[in-house]
């Protein structure tokens, strides 16, 4: 005989399915996150040009771990094949910041704080192309950074004429190493990482960058971001490579020079080289980081009918129990199942899986179709590991699948539609709504995303915010402040509160 | 398995209502006992406290020897109508026998039987919502027979229906007693039962005031109703002045 809990669960499945307005509600949930999601995808358009003529805007480069990366810089380099060591003396960072807040009137000399200057070994010029660089920066010290997301941190404090730092970056087979000194005797480490797959001839040399000056300016319903251009010069003096460098000469580029300078770059202050003696002075201005959003959407941006899903499943997972409560059929599943920790067990399974099954067709149709629509409309599609992709479906309709459960505990706690309905969709969904709708200060948005049921919702980020990197992250831009993994724990956490009130009062009272 | 019911001194206050008081009876097999008493006497606590839905302070209720929560598959150890109005409207009959049938790991043909055996057949399809009062005590009935159980309890098995179902059920009763079942049947209109048990309890304020066969309390009265009205007397909280 097949163990009683097998029947139970048969039993509950049989009460969902022939109750046809829950299956019609439940298909709708579905339907509604794909309609949506499509719906907002098809509204969203992009083009790149002058007006005159409207362009397909041309996608940003891939790194090698597989993100869009922006790569763009001033670097002063020669090849150096098999390996060596690249040495130098940074003796001056300084900039331009445009235009800055509060006056918005003058160009003022200063740098960002992560404008960067300092030392590289790179897998070509092409942008997007695999590199280990040791650098000094604006406010965040010497650093070590690899292939666009991999960052570490080496000792603060800035270089200047009187303290000079001094940097230096070995090449080994396909493990590099970082090095900084304050006199260029005695060398501290900051990294060795690996760079599989380097290539023989790499180009060595140096390099400097300066991402622009972010403003955000948040109101009620919505933030308007600001980026101004900067610049950042360097000066490099000591240049000293070990190695095999075949030219024995140094010509500068512009990585990634996409014609994107303003005439005011091009004609006052050009990104480039200026090289007295052995004194090289670098002026460059860009970044080398991941992309982040600017420009491009996340495969999540497709989900964004997943809230109306969400309310339609909330309300049927509630009703799935209040209706017995309602009606008194309640006595007659506590009959049929006088185990009552059973009973709900079978119930919290049954609605759960159902919902897990709807939401993952759902997903697993509007993600593919819904950046098909986006890339169709000129927007790049932030690229994303297959396994972030997975997670990021299969997430969702987790989501969606925990939210039920929870719902349904609700509504054993309640016993009535409208108390669970409402408490439900105020703890999980009003949150969301609240945070991603920018109706909230972004401080108070993000809490709401990290202590409510809505922080699940960060199972949905593919793009991880970057310390790294200046940018916007907020829940209104997509970010959110705990880990995907972590928010949805935070959800499940509830529902396993919530679940285990709804045991302890279905076991305490009479029925 | 014993088809018997046994009640032994329950006890259950609700906040500061006594509801009940001392209960103890036995409903042994064979034969339809009725279980009278006015409002509040505790016969629907007394069922509900044998069905594992309410527990009582002390005392024990057990189904055939055991206590219900421990009953595997208790559809198949007795069968309970308690609350006919207590189904999803929007269902059907049939799926109202087939989601409980599927609990006791029983099959579609199971519901099917039942459905024929208390003449719901033309109607069985259609919306649970859209029946009548006697309908929905058939398709309560028919639940309760679902595991073809040894003990039955009927709550107020009559209300509702029309004389030809009144005429049915009574019939029914009576052929399930003769198989040898327990039956507690409840209500409050002695007249209803006066054909059918063969045995009876009289409650009132959560304890047994009669138990005896129906043809000795018959004999000490003119009729079933006197003798109620007598039994009971003291046990009621309120009665118009006579």
């Amino acid at each position: 005989m097949r163990p009683r809990f097998v029947h139970l669960l048969r039993a509950e499945w049989t009460k969902l399915r022939t109750v046809r307005g829950w299956t019609i509600a439940m298909l709708a949930a579905g339907l509604v996150t794909v309609a949506l999601g499509l719906l907002i995808a098809s509204g969203d358009r992009a083009s790149c040009g002058d007006g005159a003529s409207e362009e397909a805007c041309p996608a940003a480069p891939v790194g090698p771990g597989g993100e869009a990366v922006q790569d763009r810089f001033y670097f002063v380099h020669q090849p150096l094949t098999g390996d060596g060591t690249i040495t130098v003396r940074l003796t001056s960072l300084t900039g331009i910041i445009t235009y800055p807040p509060p006056g918005h009137d003058e160009i003022v000399d200063d740098v960002v704080p992560w404008a960067k200057a300092g030392i590289m070994i790179k897998d070509g010029a092409e942008p997007g192309s695999a590199y280990a660089a040791v650098m000094m920066t604006g406010d965040h010290g010497a650093r070590m950074q690899h292939d666009f997301t991999h960052d570490t941190a080496g000792l603060p404090g800035g270089a200047s004429n009187t303290s000079p730092r001094w940097l230096r970056l070995t090449r080994s087979g396909d493990t590099l190493t970082g090095e900084e000194s304050a006199d260029g005797v005695r060398w501290t480490g900051i990294g060795t990482i690996r760079l599989k797959g380097l290539p023989d001839e790499v180009q060595v040399g140096l390099f400097v960058a300066s991402p622009c000056d972010l403003t955000v300016n948040s109101s009620l319903g919505g933030s308007s971001e600001e980026c101004r251009f900067t610049q950042a010069t360097a000066v490099f003096d000591r240049v000293d490579v070990q190695g095999s460098t075949p030219l024995g000469t140094w010509s500068g580029i512009e990585v990634a020079d996409d014609d994107g300078q303003t005439d005011w770059e091009k004609d006052h202050r050009p990104n480039g080289l200026v090289r007295s003696g052995d004194t090289f002075t670098v002026s460059g201005a860009g970044d080398i980081a991941p992309l982040g959003d600017s420009g491009a959407a996340p495969i999540e941006r497709t989900l964004t009918g997943t809230f109306a899903g969400l309310i339609i499943v909330i309300v049927v997972a509630a009703m799935f129990v209040t209706t017995e409560y309602r009606r008194g059929l309640i006595r007659y599943t506590l009959l049929a199942s006088p185990r009552r920790g059973r009973a709900l067990a079978a119930k919290a399974a049954v609605i759960g899986v159902v919902t897990f099954v709807v939401g993952l067709a759902a997903t697993a149709v509007t993600l593919p179709l819904g950046t098909r629509i986006l890339r169709a409309n000129g927007i790049n599609i932030l690229p994303v590991s297959q396994l972030t992709e997975l997670r990021v479906v299969v997430g969702t309709a987790a989501l969606l699948a925990v939210a039920a459960v929870s719902a349904l505990a609700l509504g054993i706690l309640f016993r009535r539609s409208i108390a669970a309905v409402t408490v439900g969709v105020a703890v999980v969904v009003l949150p969301y709504f609240l945070a991603v709708g920018a109706v909230l200060p972004e401080s108070a948005a993000a809490w709401l995303m990290r202590v409510t049921p809505a922080a699940g919702f960060a199972i949905q980020q593919s793009i991880p915010a970057y310390p790294q990197v200046i940018g916007h992250y907020a829940p209104s831009t997509g970010y959110y402040p705990l880990a995907p993994w972590l928010g949805f724990a935070v959800l499940c956490g509830y529902a396993a509160v919530v679940l285990g009130l709804a045991a302890l009062r279905l076991r305490r009272s009479d029925a | 398995m014993q088809a018997t019911i046994e009640v032994n001194d329950l006890h259950k206050r609700f906040g500061s209502t006594v509801a009940l008081d001392g209960m103890t009876f036995t409903v042994r097999p064979g034969r339809v006992t009725g279980f009278v008493g006015p409002n509040g006497a505790g016969k629907s606590t007394t069922m509900r406290v044998i069905l594992g839905l309410d527990a009582a302070a002390s005392g024990s209720a057990l189904v055939g020897g055991r206590p219900y929560r421990t009953l595997r598959f208790p559809y198949r150890h007795v069968g309970a109508l308690l609350d006919a109005a207590a189904l999803q409207p929007s269902r059907s009959a049939r799926h109202h026998l087939l989601w409980q049938a599927h609990s006791q790991g029983l099959g579609a043909r199971r519901v099917d039987e039942v459905i024929d055996l208390v003449g719901l057949r033309q109607a069985a399809r259609r919306k649970a919502g859209g029946y009548s009062l006697g309908m929905r005590q058939r398709l309560g009935v028919a639940a309760a027979l679902l595991g073809d159980p040894p003990v039955l309890m009927l709550d107020e098995p009559f209300n509702g229906l029309d004389p030809e179902g009144i005429v049915w059920i009574r019939g029914l009763l009576r052929s399930l007693a003769a198989e040898g079942r327990a039956i507690l049947v409840s209500s409050h209109l002695m007249s209803e039962l006066q054909d059918v048990a063969g045995h009876i309890v009289v409650v009132g304020r959560g304890r047994v005031v009669a138990d005896t066969s129906m043809a000795d309390l018959i004999g000490q009265h003119a009729t079933l109703e006197d003798a109620y009205l007598e039994l009971t007397r003291d046990a009621v909280e309120f009665r118009g002045a006579s």
